[in-house]
Formats: structure tokens, sequence, C-alpha cells
């Protein structure tokens, strides 16, 4: 019985010391991306525009890709179903509002956590174990300004724009199934998915990929300064930074969407 | 020797205690390190010597004690305030730790860049008088990658040196490298001190390299130091421990029977 608690307790404890560095790491990138620059303490603006590139812009084929077929996927089970009372109309509806409200921020997070929260995880823990990261501090010069700010940035620009193009990708994906076998043109499907969509629809959907795109470069960031030891250390830390970042992910999104039903549609 | 500025010592570590988790590291070491002089810490593996160097830079925090830079005391003040002396010291890690993605140049000039509001042309001018200190002119758009180890120290060296440290602080410079490499940054080392009279502390376990820079020799062992003095004071101390490193007498691998059986019987831990 004792051995029981000990577990649950060290267990708690662990988990509490692993989110109150979470948010300590989140606390001073807040400062450093939103409060230091207006002290004249400076902003890495071309480091940023580079993680755009990685982060948002290398990862448009691959976002795509995999929304389109989601999309595709889901027409298909829909009209499995909504083919039994002869609504398959409704197809379109189904998978706009699911994309848009649910699948392409989740989608989205998924592919970037996988793409991007291991790179930092991966490029922060090696510099750890190469002393670079000690090699800044001896210079004065702060880490989280260096490199956990333009990751940061680079998530929160871009994470709306890779869900808006999901969102997208997936509603083409539906469309094409539309067309082929419910004998729809796209701009019937087009116009059904616009008659079933509200702007709130999207916009809760981008407000949460924003959230995402937080929890997986703070989480990728925390995972690579904690690495511990060598090359192994870096392979542990990567392997977390997706896991834990998907898990968080997914609880952030249950408790956003508790939030958004219950304050209205 | 002494710089006009600074009064007593440059660097003085009082008491200084820490531990790594339950292991303690460093017990009750106080040391003082005077403008001008080289400083040798010399000591095995894990005798702390290390330790203590990150301490003098302020990456770890002491369990308890002081770390002096110019009587003020560093392990008790804010970063910012930090930030300035930090400016006035350079370091060269065991591995370099050379930015990976940035040119051997960029590498010098960032702490010029992110530090200072020196025009470009100038930062890349100070950035070609450091390389060429160190015997890498010509190798500004090399990537760390493409150079060998003893390059790569050297290039790690120009960076500690870009800000024209007052004190400059070396781990292991001659780990990792051959002999005729290592003995080429040791002359290095002297021919710094020789011109710019900075305050060099130097970290390492070679005997030969120690005796040919050092102005005075502290040897560590077990997280304590063992004696202070310089290379002529330390071949004669009489202090066993000393001498053994210094014959190179290995630890003695006698051992209690018993005490191996019930090791090799116990449970396990």
């Amino acid at each position: 019985m004792n051995g029981v608690l000990a577990f649950i307790g060290r267990n708690t404890l662990g988990l509490i010391r692993y989110a109150s560095s979470l948010g300590e790491l989140s606390a001073a990138t807040a400062y450093w991306a939103f409060v230091a620059p207006f002290q004249g303490r400076g902003l890495k603006g071309r480091n940023t525009l580079h993680q755009m590139v990685l982060t948002g812009y290398s990862a448009v084929p691959i976002v795509g890709l995999i929304s389109f077929f989601v999309g595709m996927v889901l027409a298909f089970q829909g009209a499995y179903q909504l083919e039994k009372i002869g609504a398959t109309y409704f197809v379109a509806a189904l998978v706009g509002v699911s994309l848009t409200r649910e699948l392409g921020p989740l989608i989205t997070a998924v592919v970037v956590a996988g793409r991007s929260g291991s790179a930092f995880a991966a490029e922060i823990g090696t510099m750890k174990v190469s002393e670079e990261i000690d090699a800044l501090k001896v210079m004065g010069l702060n880490a989280i300004k260096y490199l956990v700010v333009p990751k940061h940035l680079a998530m929160i620009v871009m994470m709306p724009c890779l869900t808006l193009l999901s969102d997208l990708a997936g509603i083409l994906g539906g469309a094409s199934f539309g067309i082929v076998q419910l004998d729809q043109t796209l701009s019937m499907y087009v116009l059904a998915t616009r008659d079933a969509l509200v702007m709130r629809d999207i916009s809760t959907g981008l407000v949460k990929s924003v959230i995402f795109g937080s929890i997986i470069t703070t989480v990728g960031c925390h995972e690579g300064f904690s690495v511990q030891g060598g090359a192994e250390g870096v392979g542990r830390a990567t392997t977390s930074s997706v896991v834990v970042s998907i898990f968080l992910v997914i609880v952030a999104d249950l408790v956003f969407t508790a939030i958004f039903y219950y304050t209205g549609s | 020797m002494m710089h006009a500025d600074v009064q007593g010592p440059m660097i003085r570590v009082a008491d200084l205690v820490t531990h790594y988790g339950e292991r303690r590291v460093l017990n009750h070491v106080s040391l003082e390190i005077q403008p001008g002089e080289t400083m040798v810490i010399l000591g095995g593996s894990g005798t702390g010597k290390s330790t203590l160097l990150r301490h003098i830079v302020r990456l770890e925090i002491p369990t308890s004690g002081h770390v002096y830079i110019k009587d003020e005391d560093v392990c008790h003040m804010p970063d910012e305030k930090f930030d300035a002396i930090r400016q006035k010291m350079g370091m060269l890690f065991q591995s370099a730790a050379l930015f990976n993605s940035m040119s051997i140049g960029d590498n010098v000039a960032l702490p010029l860049r992110e530090l200072t509001r020196l025009e470009e042309p100038t930062i890349r001018i100070m950035t070609r008088i450091k390389l060429d200190l160190v015997g890498l002119s010509g190798f500004e758009s090399f990537m760390p990658s493409q150079l060998s180890g003893g390059m790569k120290k050297r290039a790690g060296l120009a960076r500690a040196l870009a800000m024209d440290p007052e004190i400059l602080l070396f781990d292991e410079p001659s780990a990792g490298l051959d002999p005729i490499t290592a003995a080429g940054i040791d002359s290095l080392i002297l021919k710094l001190k020789l011109a710019f009279r900075m305050t060099i502390v130097v970290v390492t376990h070679e005997l030969a390299s120690a005796f040919m820079i050092a102005d005075r020799i502290t040897v560590m062992q077990g997280g304590e130091i063992v004696a202070i003095g310089t290379p002529e004071e330390i071949r004669a101390n009489q202090n066993p421990r000393v001498q053994q490193f210094l014959n190179r007498v290995p630890e003695d691998e006698s051992r209690d029977i018993q005490a191996y059986l019930r090791n090799l019987t116990g449970p396990a831990s």
C-alpha cells in the first residue's frame, strides 16, 4: 500500500515539476518576445524569418497532402452513414465543419510536432551536449532570446497559416469524393460547404492552432534544454518532445473545445 | 604585472561547497588568483577542477560559499549586473563549443555583433585580427565541421578573445589533441600571456603543459585543494597526494577480500 502511495506521490511531484518548468520557460519566452523588444533589447528578426521557412513553408506539401487525404476519408465515412437516410448532400457540411473546427488544427499540430517540435528538441539538445548553450551563457547572450523566441514567433505565425491550408486541402479532398462519387460539381460542393460553415468555425480552429503552436515549441525547446548525457540523451529528448507535445495538444484541444462549447455554439 | 585599476585578487574563491545531487563535488575550496597571473588548476578526472571553473563563470551556483571577481560577489548578483562582468571574461570550452550552424568568422563576430554597436566593417576587421592572432587567418568562411580538433580550439580561442577579455579561462585546452597540436595550444597561451597580460586560468591534467605555462599551480584531488604554489614549489612539495599525481602513480587497487565477496554476493542495489 505504501509502495502504491509513494508511486503516486513521486509521479505527481514529477508532473508538477515538469509543468512548472514548462511554465517558467513560457514566461521567459513571453518576456523576451513581447516585453524586451520594447525595452530596446532587440529581437532576432532574421532568425525568426528563417524559422518561419523551416516550420511553415517547408511543411506546406506534407500538411496539404495529409489533410487532402483526411478530407477524402471523412467524405467516405460520412457518405457511408448519410446514404442510409439519403442525405449525401450533407457530406460537404460534415467534412467542412469537422475539418475547420477540429481536424484541421489537430492534423497540422500532429504533423508540425513531428517535424518541427522534434527538430527543436534535437537542435537545442545537440547544442547543450556540445557546450554551445554554455558558450552562449558565458558570452552573456540569452539562450531563450536567441534560440526559443524566433522559433516561438515563427510557430505562432505559421500555425494558423498551415491550419487554413489544411482546412482548404481537406475540403478539396472531400470535394474530390463528392465529384467522383456523388456526382456533384466543384461549385455545388463549395457552395454546400459555405452554407454549412460560419465564421466562428474557422476562427475557433485558428485560435486553437496558435495555442497548439505554443505548446509544441515550448515542449520541444524544454526537452532540448533538459538533455542530459550525450547522443542518447538527444534521441530520448526528441522522442519525448513528440509524445509529450501531442499529448498536451490533445488535452488543450479538449479544454478549448469545452470552453468554446459552453460560450456559445 | 599588476593592472593599475585592480587592487587585490582578480578572482577570489571563498569556501566553495557544491553538490551534484547528493555527491559533494567541491569541499570548502578557497583560492585567490592575482591580476595578470596564469593559474593552472591541475588534477585527475573527477576531482572537481572543471566544476570550479564553471563556478567562476557562474554556469553553476554553489551550495555555499562565494566567488568574487574584482571584489564583487558573482554568485549572488542579478543576471543583468553579471552580464557586464561576463563580457570581460572569455572562455575556451573543452569541445571548443563553436556554433555549428555558423561559419568561423560569424562565430568570432557574434559577441561583437550582439554586444557592441560597432559597424560591420569594423567587426570584420576585428574578427580577422583575432583569427590571425590564433593562426587561422583566411579561415573565416570555413564551417566548424571542416576544421580539425586543434583548429577548432584555436577558433574557439579567437571567439573567447573577441571582446578583449581581462580574464581568460581554459577548460582542458589539450584534451583530445595529439601532443604536437597540444603543444601548439600551450605556446599560444604563453604568447597571449606575454602580449596581453591577461589573467589566465587553465584547468588541465597535462603535467608538461601545466609546468610550461603556469605562474602558479593549484593541485586538486577529491574536490579539495591539496597544494598551491609556483611550479618549483609544487615539484618540491612532499605531500604524498601531490607526489602521487606528479609521478603518475596509479591508485592503489588492493582491496578488502571480505568486502569484495560481500559486494559480489549481496542483494542488487
